[in-house]
């Protein structure tokens, strides 16, 4: 007894799982689609330097939710825009980019990151 | 000694990305070729590993019984360990590969004086190698959101899940806690009972050694200043499953590293002990049914053999059985 | 038993279950006495058409192996690969966790190393993975890698007959990799080249010319079989019919050739005849087909299929409608798991019915044979038996679940049911010992000779060790099995570790508590000795003429 059939469609699973992100972006069609991110309403320069931001936002927002929520130290000196802005995610952030959406949700969804940021705040396009 | 050799062996593996990368900047043969072949390798060879050991035929039903069997309807078969049908063999068969059933049972045996023999539970191995093999699942289950644009659906959800906590930044999964925990409980075990290190091989530590680099350099790049630029691995990642690989110019030299260990795993595998991964499927002592004398098994190089029959055996005994007033065939 | 043997205590305190080496990679092996077999005569190899018949000793240097002997042996592994499934797949997916390290009997009860599952494996995978796999050509050692040669040839030969192919470790591995499997097929490589022991050889030999492995011939094995109905007859006064090779008996009974003519078998065997006489059973013995045990198990599979033929074979030639089986471990893995696929279909049988409870042995609908565990549970059941337990009470039993039925079929609650109505003081040994984790007795597999004593009361070490534990717990006096290799066996280990502990069959306990039609009434078991109510009442009848006297 060799039991080939069953050896076959074992096999055959095997590989369909293993190729899934191969059918899956045939089936998908959005392989080549990078997301494109929309640009600041307003404003040249962001807080910091961007390529910095992209790369550690998350940490410069966790400091300053600490920072307000702990030690009610709302404000941020700014060197890229010379000036001291409020520690603010739904008003500085989204002051200028104005749509979570078209902005946030964009690498986040592509690379299927949560951030619990929106677990307490609102994004206030949504909420009028 | 043999796991110095795996560790040195390792340490080179480590070199390669490294120099390929960052000294004669060949990011597009670690960012493409490499991980092309290796996918290659171990599909190519885990199929020819399956297909030759179907080759072999199964001449007999050689399930061993862990439970009682299927006689009468009043004794309560244990369907799970001595399975009768094919369902059984289903449920049993799940519950090797998905929780480690025979690992279970593990004893540690243990002669006192007495002399006495006592068989104490030992359960470490089977929680290691339970605990190593599901994360090492849900990891791999993880990196789909890398593969799969857009994300499938159980990548948010393992994600949460193995972030439960929300401890640190980014959170920390318990998986990659407990991979690392695992692999490095699965090692020490090998260096510290005198009979696991007589008994382990220099390709014992290296799959050890190599799955915890892996580990390791995906951590350091999730948590350290080693980090990646993940919009741009995911960039490389689809175009590889497109099969039209771009090679984006800020990826740093730890994923390539990382990158480079999972090749080498990969290309490894097939030609490895890691293939139980598929072997546990075809062992002839979990995955048939304890039904053998109610259905029969065919052994397709069933072959005649020479016999004493027992023409010939009267033959040789006709006088004394007849003395002895025995029945016989023929009188003479 | 020619060199006296060391005390328990001394023998067991020298376990150490540290190895003394740091690698295994050398093969060298050394043949202390006690701890191998003695080589098969060349008379019988000559007798079965075996090659390179030849006086040889395994102490020798030269054990003169034809010229050629590996080739012989990397092709016979060779040709074995794409045969057995098993064994190509347990060559390649051992990841050497350990586990089954100390679940064999042998490594438990000598410390040594290579008594390991996991490394017995690697003795044979290291020369496979030299001769057919990449990675152990290109990294040797690395790999666990080694060449084939003559010492490793005797290392296998010593290390596949440490190994009672008890499948213990096939419980415990995740991967279900069964030892057995291994030296199966390294007694197999060994046998092309003409290394095998005597005490399989010769019992092969013996069974394939006379029909048993004692080699019995017709008139003999009637004989047997008529002083057993004599004897059985002094017990209980009733002379019971025993047909032998009876054309048109509706069962075939097979029964190991021990049951006959060794004891503790013998009472089994009076157990048998007394059972089949009060149920009036319509059935036959076979003096062709007189020998259930199959020693072929132990040599190769082809040598199995040579032996096993004659059962069909004489079910058909005598007519019967399906065949019952007798107590033996080996011989019911070889009819279980092997029989039909040997030597089936036997389509000219009827699927086993009980002509006594009308019962369908639906389990066994195509092998057609049932175990007498099963037959004899089944009249129990359904009350057709009359059993008088207190004739059991002067023995406290414990039972002793043999390796075969328990882990190659699934004999385990039959057996228990059978002893339950049979005998009021039952008790079980410790759970890691019995059931599917049972421990071998250390001599099956062809390895109970007295030349191997030294390792047979090692490999039986921890068997003795639990019974040890409820003879001294519960006051337990009998060991009972349902192996013809456990009764041989059982009795001088148990003498070493727990003297005071008898060994006896179940259907011995059956046949004590079995209350025939007709006949006297018992004083004594089938063994003779007095029943404990008989002593009472004779005490009681001996103090009332005392009194009466006064």
């Amino acid at each position: 007894m060799h039991n080939t059939g069953k050896i076959i469609i074992g096999l055959l699973i095997f590989l369909v799982i293993a190729a899934f992100p191969i059918w899956y972006a045939v089936a998908g069609g959005k392989t080549g689609e990078m997301p494109v991110l929309e640009k600041a309403a307003r404003g040249e320069n962001c807080i910091i330097d961007s390529v910095l931001m992209k790369e550690t936002h998350m940490f410069l927002l966790d400091d300053w939710r600490d920072e307000v929520v702990r030690e009610d130290d709302r404000w941020y000196r700014s060197m890229t825009l010379d000036s001291t802005i409020e520690k603010s995610l739904t008003r500085t952030c989204l002051g200028c980019h104005a749509s979570k959406a078209n902005f946030c949700d964009r690498c986040h969804d592509y690379l299927a990151v949560v951030p619990y940021c929106w677990d307490c705040h609102v994004d206030p396009k949504e909420f009028e | 000694m043999s796991a110095l050799f795996a560790l040195l062996m390792i340490i080179v593996l480590l070199l390669i990305p490294i120099i390929g990368t960052e000294v004669l900047g060949l990011n597009y043969v670690f960012g493409v070729v490499i991980p092309y072949a290796a996918i290659a390798m171990f599909l190519i060879g885990f199929v020819y590993r399956i297909v030759r050991w179907a080759s072999s035929a199964v001449p007999f039903k050689i399930t061993t019984t862990c439970g009682q069997q299927k006689s009468h309807p009043w004794i309560k078969s244990s369907s799970l360990e001595a399975p009768h049908n094919t369902w059984g063999v289903i449920g049993r068969m799940a519950l090797e590969v998905l929780f480690f059933r025979s690992l279970f049972r593990n004893t540690k045996a243990d002669l006192r004086e007495g002399p006495k023999l006592v068989y104490g539970p030992s359960k470490w191995l089977w929680a290691a190698g339970l605990v190593f093999h599901w994360s090492f699942l849900i990891i791999l289950l993880r990196h789909f959101r890398f593969f799969a644009e857009p994300a499938p659906f159980f990548v948010s959800g393992l994600q949460a899940l193995d972030g439960f906590f929300q401890i640190g930044l980014p959170i920390i999964y318990l998986t990659n806690v407990a991979i690392v925990a695992a692999v490095t409980f699965l090692f020490l075990r090998r260096l510290y009972d005198p009979k696991l290190r007589y008994i382990s091989l220099g390709s014992d530590y290296f799959a050890l050694f190599l799955i915890l680099s892996i580990a390791a350099s995906g951590i350091l790049m999730r948590y350290t200043g080693f980090r990646a630029d993940i919009v741009d691995v995911k960039q490389l990642a689809m175009g590889l499953v497109s099969f039209h690989p771009v090679v984006p110019e800020t990826i740093g030299v730890m994923f390539y590293i990382h990158l480079f260990f999972v090749a080498v795993l990969f290309g490894y595998f097939p030609f490895s002990k890691l293939m139980h991964m598929g072997g546990i499927f075809m062992s002839p002592t979990r995955n048939m049914a304890n039904n053998n004398r109610e259905e029969r098994h065919v052994n397709p190089w069933n072959y005649p053999v020479k016999t004493h029959t027992y023409e010939e055996w009267e033959d040789e005994f006709r006088d004394v059985m007849k003395a002895a007033g025995m029945p016989l065939e023929k009188e003479k | 038993m020619a060199e006296k043997i060391i005390s328990p205590e001394e023998l067991a305190g020298g376990i150490d279950y540290k190895p003394k080496k740091k690698t295994w990679f050398d093969p060298t092996v050394e043949f202390r006495r006690g701890t191998w077999n003695y080589a098969a005569p060349a008379k019988n190899l000559e007798y079965l058409d075996l090659p390179n018949p030849r006086k040889w000793s395994p102490t020798d240097e030269d054990w003169k192996l034809p010229e050629n002997w590996k080739e012989i042996i990397l092709e016979g592994l060779r040709v074995r690969i794409k045969r057995f499934r098993s064994l190509q797949l347990f060559m390649d997916i051992c990841v050497r966790c350990g586990a089954c390290a100390d679940k064999c009997h042998f490594f438990i009860g000598s410390g040594d190393p290579k008594n390991m599952p996991v490394l017995r494996a690697e003795l044979l995978r290291s020369v496979y993975r030299k001769d057919f796999t990449m990675a152990g050509k290109l990294m040797g050692k690395m790999v666990g890698a080694r060449e084939l040669t003559v010492d490793v040839l005797k290392e296998w030969f010593y290390y596949f007959y440490q190994c009672t192919e008890c499948r213990r470790c096939s419980v415990f591995c995740p991967y279900g990799i069964d030892t057995a499997e291994i030296t199966m097929i390294g007694r197999e490589l060994m046998n092309l080249v003409g290394i095998n022991i005597e005490w399989i050889c010769t019992p092969v030999a013996n069974c394939f010319r006379t029909g048993n492995h004692l080699g019995i011939q017709p008139h003999g094995f009637a004989d047997s079989i008529e002083f057993a109905v004599d004897e059985l007859e002094e017990i209980t006064g009733i002379r019971v019919d025993a047909p032998i090779n009876k054309k048109g008996a509706e069962i075939l009974f097979v029964a190991p050739s021990a049951d006959y003519f060794a004891s503790p078998h013998y009472y089994t065997l009076l157990g048998y005849l007394a059972l089949f006489h009060e149920i009036g059973l319509d059935y036959t013995w076979s003096a062709y087909a007189s020998e259930g045990g199959n020693f072929g198990l132990f040599h190769s599979h082809e040598m199995m299929k040579r032996l096993n033929a004659k059962i069909y074979a004489e079910a058909k030639r005598l007519g019967v409608k399906w065949i019952l089986g007798g107590e033996c471990g080996h011989m019911w893995r070889v009819i279980h798991q092997y029989m039909d696929t040997l030597n089936g279909p036997a389509d000219f049988l009827e699927e086993p019915v009980s002509p006594i409870t009308a019962t369908k042995f639906e389990n066994a609908r195509n092998t057609k044979m049932v175990h007498i565990m099963e037959f004899t549970s089944d009249l129990i059941r359904n009350n057709k038996l009359k059993l008088d337990k207190s004739r059991n009470d002067h023995w406290h039993p414990t039972f002793h679940d043999s390796c075969n039925p328990a882990r190659a079929m699934g004999l385990i609650e039959e057996p228990r049911y059978v002893i339950r109505a049979c005998c009021n003081n039952f008790t079980e040994m410790p759970e890691n010992t019995i059931k599917e984790q049972t421990f071998c007795c250390g001599s099956g597999a062809g390895l109970g000779t007295d030349e191997n004593l030294e390792m047979r009361l090692r490999g039986g070490f921890p068997r003795a060790n639990a019974t040890k534990f409820v003879h001294e717990r519960d006051g337990v006096n009998i060991l009972l099995c349902i192996c013809a290799i456990d009764k041989a066996t059982l009795p001088p280990l148990l003498e070493y570790w727990v003297p005071g502990v008898e060994v006896g069959g179940v259907h011995e306990m059956l046949g004590n508590a079995l209350v025939m039609k007709g006949g006297k009434p018992r004083t004594t078991d089938l063994r003779g000795e007095p029943l404990v109510g008989v002593a009472q009442a004779e005490e009681e009848k001996k103090e009332q003429e005392v009194s009466e006297d006064a």
